[in-house]
């Protein structure tokens, strides 16, 4: 295995690109080196991209935010614009881990990890934010739900990476809230988790995104769910929100939830997370 | 592939090293440098045992190649005490006994230096979620948070 650390993106390409046999983009390595060291990938290539100026940056862009790819949950939690803009992404990534893993866990591993249950991707895409990719051939901004693609798998081609994840303006009166079930209080995996956000004319959902995580091979925005909420009180919309939120599921069955009780959960933690986004929100 | 040449800092004492690209901050700082405070417990950051602290954040040194230590600022638990003088935490641990086997005992502390940096005065709900990353399948956790917050108090001279 080789490791570099190059100073530049186009550098992380250019190696990515030229290197024929299993490649990892080295961030947090949260997870990267908990593959390693289960054998599970052994990669010929690991290619550290926090050398690179502006991957531990926040910077306000068009209204709205641009998190470096290498940006902890730590720091996230600490950016007070983001926290006050996009609290549900915030507390989404801050559930990740404990202390140790959130001082290395960024938002771009746990897109391109690609867990039907990470926590911080249903957040994200309920949020619509962008990944922005950048390849051989040039830089294309591809929204969340579009980069895990199975368990495992990301629609980035060979030579790709993502290097920073953007999170667009938010116009007044508008939140977003992720909740998660497991079975304990902290340190675990989501069984079943929701991220909503929305913007409120008063207490009328005005627009709405509703996404899904742990119940289906990857995240999913259920633009179903969105529907049932728009045009109406959160109060109002609870039981077509719920219903359309457990329809939108095709999870696993295990030992930590059956496929009734995933199901059913995801419908009472959308409307749960619905509440508090509206809530946050001012409504 | 040969060997990577890092230098780095390590409890603010330049330091270089050579290490495989594969191999772990944990390893290099064992098996290399002969500071076999950090532990290996689950090798998966699970269990905090291997915490150290990188750049003033806490981290799980399994979870981190020896390659990526270049120009970082670390601190083990082998610069806590001073000489022959124990940090606050080290004493108020062996005073309220929080510890029993001991393994995990490095990294609590490690990660507690690390709280009380940031929140000298922390609630117990603050230190139990702080070190829920750090396993102790001996104390049952009691007498770690009395003597986390008994030398918090010591320290803001209270």
């Amino acid at each position: 295995m080789r490791f570099e650390a190059p100073s530049t993106v186009d550098g992380a390409v250019a190696l990515l690109a030229a290197e024929d046999g299993i490649t990892r983009v080295l961030a947090g390595g949260t997870d990267v080196m908990v593959q390693l060291k289960s054998g599970m990938v052994e990669p010929d290539l690991i290619v550290d991209i926090k050398r690179i100026p502006g991957m531990f940056d926040i910077v306000e862009d068009d209204g709205g935010f641009r998190i470096g790819a290498a940006v902890p949950g730590a720091m996230l939690g600490e950016h007070e614009g983001v926290s006050r803009a996009w609290p549900g992404v915030v507390e989404a990534l801050g559930l990740v881990g404990s202390t140790q893993i959130q001082s290395r866990a960024t938002l771009g591993g746990n897109l391109c990890n690609a867990s039907p249950a990470a926590d911080s991707v249903p957040a994200m895409i309920a949020a619509a934010a962008v990944a922005r990719v950048h390849g051989p051939d040039g830089v294309r901004d591809v929204p969340a739900e579009e980069i895990a693609t199975a368990p495992g798998k990301t629609s980035l081609a060979r030579g790709e990476m993502v290097g920073s994840i953007f999170l667009p303006a938010r116009p007044a009166n508008a939140s977003d809230a992720y909740l998660r079930f497991i079975p304990r209080t902290e340190m675990d995996i989501a069984v079943v988790g929701a991220g909503v956000s929305l913007v409120m004319d008063g207490d009328t959902v005005a627009q709405a995104r509703v996404a899904l995580g742990a119940v289906a091979p990857t995240a999913r925005l259920v633009p179903d769910a969105a529907d049932a909420l728009i045009g109406r009180t959160v109060a109002a919309a609870e039981d077509d929100l719920k219903a359309a939120a457990s329809a939108a599921c095709a999870p696993i069955n295990d030992k930590r939830g059956t496929i009734e009780f995933r199901t059913r959960v995801a419908g009472v933690l959308a409307v749960r997370a619905a509440h508090i986004a509206a809530k946050r929100a001012g409504a | 592939m040969g060997k990577m040449h890092i230098t780095t800092r390590i409890n603010g004492d330049d330091t270089e090293f050579l290490c495989d690209a594969d191999e772990s901050l944990l390893d290099v700082l064992r098996d290399r440098l002969g500071l076999t405070g950090a532990k290996e417990g689950c090798g998966t950051g699970d269990c905090g045992a291997c915490s150290i602290v990188v750049d003033g954040r806490a981290v799980c040194s399994c979870l981190m190649l020896g390659a990526e230590a270049q120009d970082r600022d670390i601190n083990t638990i082998e610069g806590m005490a001073e000489g022959e003088h124990l940090h606050p935490l080290q004493r108020k641990f062996l005073e309220h006994a929080a510890l029993q086997c001991g393994i995990c005992t490095p990294g609590i502390l490690v990660t507690a230096k690390n709280l009380l940096e940031r929140n000298p005065d922390p609630t117990e709900t603050e230190i139990r979620y702080w070190l829920a990353g750090n396993l102790c399948r001996c104390t049952g956790y009691d007498k770690i948070v009395r003597a986390v917050q008994d030398a918090a108090a010591e320290m803001r001279g209270a």
